[in-house]
């Protein structure tokens, strides 16, 4: 049990040490490690796991991470697989921070953060266009997108009420459809 | 004390409510920052990319530097931990009822109304860095056209050109430090 708990901490770290970006960049690595090294999951689980991390609250990584995990040892083993997903990052960060904050103040690293702000920028725009076309898929979506931005934008709200709004419109829009014949 | 419950707090409720990844925590992260002042906007964007730039998820790694700014290594692991916890506790609830949570309706459109809002949510964020990185002195300070045309070159290369399109992103950010520091960006 030990061994497996610890086992299950050295793979994610792995997985952690070894993803950029995390999300869709982290599927390929976890194939390798889970499926192929450790045969935790065939296949098919791992893409399971991967798409109801997706679709649930947190970071997609951390909930496979906690699905295989739990899946192995139970809450334990949940909880060892994502203390393994998230050390390499606490560890590379805390180092990195505290030497960017050292250094911030001279006038060339300035300079060099105000050129990677544009490159942030570009990286965001990419990543609402990929998720553009899995969420405004229709009228609704496109009238719950458009409210939610300007609400965002006008009224300075917490995002935890937007969130639990359009989740409630969602059910209400497909239960009215399921009324109307099913129309979609 | 207080300061790391509050930090554990904050990230919790970014954890739980936090839909479709790392970029999804954005939005929260804007509204801390508006409410504590612990870190400034600027700050955020810098996070962004460094959070892009190192191993592991940006979730994690944005969670992580907040809690480092504002409380040294205590309040990094505590941010952190406070970010994952709804991940475990969800999780695990949603693994004992698996079948029944993906055959769902209430599931599925709860789902339907989130995916486009989160999108909604982190174009405001992007609009919120826009500002910081195109714009000099305010809305009236006039644009800052350098930040343009590398935005205008960035977009060509990660979207049009098929060679580059694959490329990871830290090759991008690289670039942009660069183009930044010899072309006097910001100045």
């Amino acid at each position: 049990m030990l061994r497996e708990l610890v086992e299950l901490f050295l793979t994610f770290a792995r997985v952690g040490v070894m993803t950029f970006g995390g999300g869709y960049a982290m599927l390929p690595m976890l194939q390798r490690e889970v499926v192929e090294r450790r045969r935790w999951a065939d296949e098919e689980e791992l893409a399971d796991y991967f798409a109801i991390g997706q679709c649930t609250p947190g970071v997609i990584a951390v909930n496979t991470a906690t699905f295989i995990g739990s899946k192995r040892c139970g809450v334990a083993g949940a909880i060892a697989a994502t203390a393994g997903m998230v050390f390499p990052s606490l560890l590379i960060i805390t180092l990195l921070a505290g030497v960017i904050r050292t250094y911030s103040h001279l006038a060339w690293v300035g300079r060099a953060f105000a050129g990677i702000r544009v490159c942030v920028c570009v990286l965001i725009f990419n990543a609402v266009c990929k998720l553009w076309s899995k969420a405004v898929v229709d009228r609704p979506t496109l009238a719950i997108y458009a409210l939610v931005l300007l609400g965002m934008l006008t009224l300075r709200g917490s995002p935890v009420v937007f969130v639990l709004l359009a989740g409630a419109a969602g059910i209400a829009v497909q239960a009215l459809r399921g009324k109307g014949g099913g129309a979609k | 004390m207080t300061l790391y419950l509050r930090l554990f707090w904050e990230f919790f409720k970014t954890g739980l409510f936090a839909v479709g990844g790392g970029m999804a925590t954005l939005p929260f992260l804007y509204d801390i920052s508006d409410r504590t002042g612990w870190f400034t906007h600027t700050q955020l964007a810098d996070m962004i990319a460094v959070g892009e730039s190192t191993p592991g998820p940006i979730g994690v790694n944005m969670a992580t530097y907040v809690g480092y700014l504002t409380g040294g290594v205590g309040g990094a692991v505590v941010a952190t931990v406070g970010l994952v916890a709804p991940s475990v506790i969800v999780i695990l609830s949603v693994a004992a009822f698996l079948k029944a949570f993906r055959n769902s309706r209430y599931v599925a459109g709860a789902f339907y109304g989130l995916r486009p809002a989160s999108t909604a949510m982190i174009t405001a964020a992007g609009l919120t860095v826009m500002r910081v990185a195109f714009l000099r002195g305010g809305v009236w300070g006039g644009l800052a056209w350098k930040a343009v045309a590398l935005a205008a070159a960035l977009l060509v290369c990660t979207r049009v050109l098929k060679t580059t399109k694959k490329w990871h992103p830290i090759v991008w950010i690289g670039v942009s430090a660069l183009v930044g520091i010899a072309f006097d960006f910001g100045a």
